[in-house]
């Protein structure tokens, strides 16, 4: 059924269907999910598409239902996806940490609204993005990727199946509400020009010996599911890598160890990002998702001013490409970063510059996007202040 | 590190083909019921005849969600209160597999309440256990959804003013095609009910009134385990098929156990094949004009 599962052609669809469209191309055969707006469309098309791919919709009775409901349906063999907004997101914090514990692939998108709390359910925002980051207790490294546009929620859910595949974890795609509702052309390629990643599978037979958490060079367990013949124990306590409980310090430090290890020693197959001229600027905005369009055209506009600037447009945004920006943070005179909040990747950028470069945020308290002038203000301010 | 196993020194226990004997001594205290249930949960699994490989065992957090920690099945122990919409997705990911649900009283029907109605009102394909120990016994003793009205628990000092849940009524009510409630003592006929549990198609329900000596019974006069038995033993009536409403737990009263409910209803991937089908009911009744009848009794004509 690989063609009604890929929707090859040139469509005109919105961010929320192309996301949808997406996890289907990637193999998602299972979604759980609570309408919320702004990112209802997911789960409506979603509910409509999945029977005929032989896949199963629930609408389940809140967001922390969903989320437990795809960590299940991950350890059933099947790839699974939720999406949400603000609320849902808060509810799902709970069982997105069981997700990284036990280390269970699948994927949530968070189509973002303005909060806190019920805030602008309609309007855009991007305040989530530390909660993506931090939301759920404990530490953690994870993976969020932030498209800019519905051929990007198409493209980079296929990339979030594949690298939660890959490395065994949730993978958020944070959304926002403008490119989930915006309609435009969304190409999707044929099945088999679609790079697809599958979770490795255990080699060894069942048995006594068998350690479901052991990972192998890569940082990466091979991953048994629900009636393979491993009978092997998951749970959210700290485990060993026979996935048993081990209540010491000695096992939390082995674990941790494993769950941030597989991230920190794979970052070339996880950081992703777009610059666009960077060999002579000595301003250089970073940016991402909705507000990376804004900050496009803002270069755009400098530099037919004249202006020395260049675009960083981050595609995954956590883990943050840290070399990258301290890099580039030692050879420019400022970084600029549009964001609708009032500043959280910002203090990345802080962080990494560590006073080598200016800062500056050009910040939105959310319900709008923000106009490439404001970011091009700031561009010539920061200059103006430079020279 | 976790004590050195034990199993060597000690003679085979007959159900150590589904223990993860590694992992023996387990963590429930003496005189605790758990263990009961366990041992009949394992019987009832090997009675019932399934491929092993196609059973899994799903745990919310607790003393009783423990359980799928020592299962030698494919086992899942995920957060408070969440194990059956986590089982949902194995069952509905994995419809050939056999999933089964066993946690406590606060995990499945406090934190975890509305899960459990809610799975029980679609029908899902899932068989869950509830331990009953009238309290939570892995925090050390607090109020749950079953602490009888006025007694002592560590959160509620001088009595709960709560009063309980019916969990057999509230399953009966909300869809649930197999209820049974039995205590600790009825190890047969708890046997014979989690075999009918595993084996029925649809949202099956077993209780089980277990004895909590440690947390419970040491706040409220019935400190040694043997007391809680014997009164389960003295005050618990068998009354099958008795309407789950009137299958009250009353202390000073009956602790009414017994088969309530064992009905037939389509399951949910039943219904999503017959709606995807296109061929579920017409549920909106628009073929038939239909006289109602209070209607016209009451004189409101059509």
């Amino acid at each position: 059924m690989a063609s009604k599962a890929v929707l090859t052609g040139t469509h005109f669809m919105n961010g929320d269907d192309a996301c949808c469209e997406g996890a289907l191309a990637a193999g998602c055969r299972f979604f759980a999910g609570y309408p919320i707006t702004p990112a209802t469309e997911v789960a409506e098309r979603m509910a409509k598409r999945l029977p005929d791919v032989g896949g199963i919709f629930i609408q389940m009775e809140d967001e922390i239902a969903s989320m437990a409901a795809i960590l299940g349906a991950s350890w059933g063999g099947v790839k699974s996806m939720t999406s949400t907004s603000g609320p849902g997101f808060s509810l799902m914090m709970e069982n997105i940490g069981l997700g990284l514990c036990t280390e269970t692939p699948c994927v949530i998108a968070n189509v973002q609204r303005a909060g806190p709390s019920t805030g602008l359910p309609t309007l855009v925002a991007q305040g989530d993005m530390m909660q993506a980051r931090w939301g759920s207790h404990g530490h953690y490294e994870i993976i969020a990727l932030a498209p800019s546009s519905p051929q990007e929620m198409f493209d980079f859910t296929v990339r979030a199946f594949n690298l939660s595949e890959r490395f065994r974890l949730p993978v958020l795609i944070m959304a926002d509400e403008v490119v989930g509702h915006m309609n435009e052309r969304v190409v999707i390629p044929p099945a088999e020009e679609i790079r697809l990643v599958e979770r490795r599978k255990p080699t060894e037979p069942p048995g006594p010996g068998y350690l479901p958490f052991r990972p192998e060079a890569d940082g990466v367990a091979p991953m048994a599911t629900f009636g393979m013949g491993y009978h092997m124990h998951v749970t959210g306590l700290t485990h060993d890598e026979r996935g048993y409980p081990a209540m010491d310090a000695k096992a939390q430090a082995q674990m941790m160890e494993r769950l941030i290890g597989k991230i920190r020693q794979n970052r070339a197959e996880i950081d992703a990002w777009q610059a666009f001229g960077l060999e002579d600027a000595s301003v250089v905005v970073v940016a991402y998702g909705i507000s990376a369009r804004s900050a496009r055209g803002a270069v755009a506009y400098a530099r037919q001013e004249g202006l020395a600037v260049g675009l960083v447009k981050l595609d995954t945004v956590w883990p943050f490409p840290e070399e990258f920006i301290a890099g580039l943070a030692g050879r420019v005179k400022a970084l600029v970063m549009p964001e609708i909040n009032l500043g959280q990747m910002v203090r990345e950028l802080e962080r990494l510059a560590a006073g080598r470069c200016r800062v500056e945020l050009v910040p939105h308290p959310g319900g709008a996007i923000i106009s490439p002038t404001a970011v091009l203000e700031c561009i010539r301010k920061v200059l103006k202040e430079a020279s | 590190m976790n004590p050195e196993p034990i199993q060597a020194a000690l003679p085979c226990h007959p159900q150590d083909d589904l223990l993860r004997t590694d992992r023996i001594p387990h963590i429930w205290c003496s005189g605790c019921g758990i263990g009961i249930v366990f041992n009949s949960l394992i019987t009832a699994i090997k009675k019932s005849g399934l491929n092993q490989d196609e059973v899994a065992v799903v745990s919310g957090i607790g003393c009783t969600g423990r359980m799928a920690g020592y299962i030698a099945l494919d086992s899942f122990h995920t957060t408070h209160g969440r194990a059956i919409p986590f089982a949902t997705g194995l069952k509905l990911a994995r419809p050939q597999g056999q999933v089964i649900v066993a946690s406590g009283d606060g995990d499945l029907l406090a934190i975890g309440g509305n899960h459990f109605i809610h799975a029980a009102r679609r029908n899902l394909d899932l068989t869950v256990i509830c331990v009953n120990n009238f309290n939570y016994g892995m925090t050390g003793g607090q109020l749950a959804p079953s602490t009888p009205f006025g007694a002592k628990t560590t959160t509620t000092p001088l009595g709960s003013p709560d009063e309980p849940f019916n969990f057999c009524a509230l399953a009966a009510a909300c869809g649930a095609v197999y209820v049974a409630r039995w205590t600790a003592l009825h190890i047969r006929r708890l046997t014979t009910s989690l075999v009918e549990a595993i084996q029925k198609k649809g949202f099956s329900f077993v209780e089980i009134l277990a004895p909590c000596p440690t947390a419970f019974g040491r706040r409220n006069q019935i400190r040694k385990p043997v007391e809680l038995l014997r009164m389960y033993h003295d005050r618990s009536v068998v009354r099958n098929d008795l309407d789950p409403n009137l299958a009250v737990i009353d202390f000073a009263g009956n602790l009414v156990v017994g088969k309530f409910v064992d009905r037939t209803r389509t399951t949910f991937l039943d219904n999503y094949g017959l709606v995807n089908r296109r061929e579920a009911p017409d549920w909106l009744g628009l073929e038939h004009e239909r006289l109602r009848e209070e209607k016209a009794r009451a004189g409101a004509g059509q």
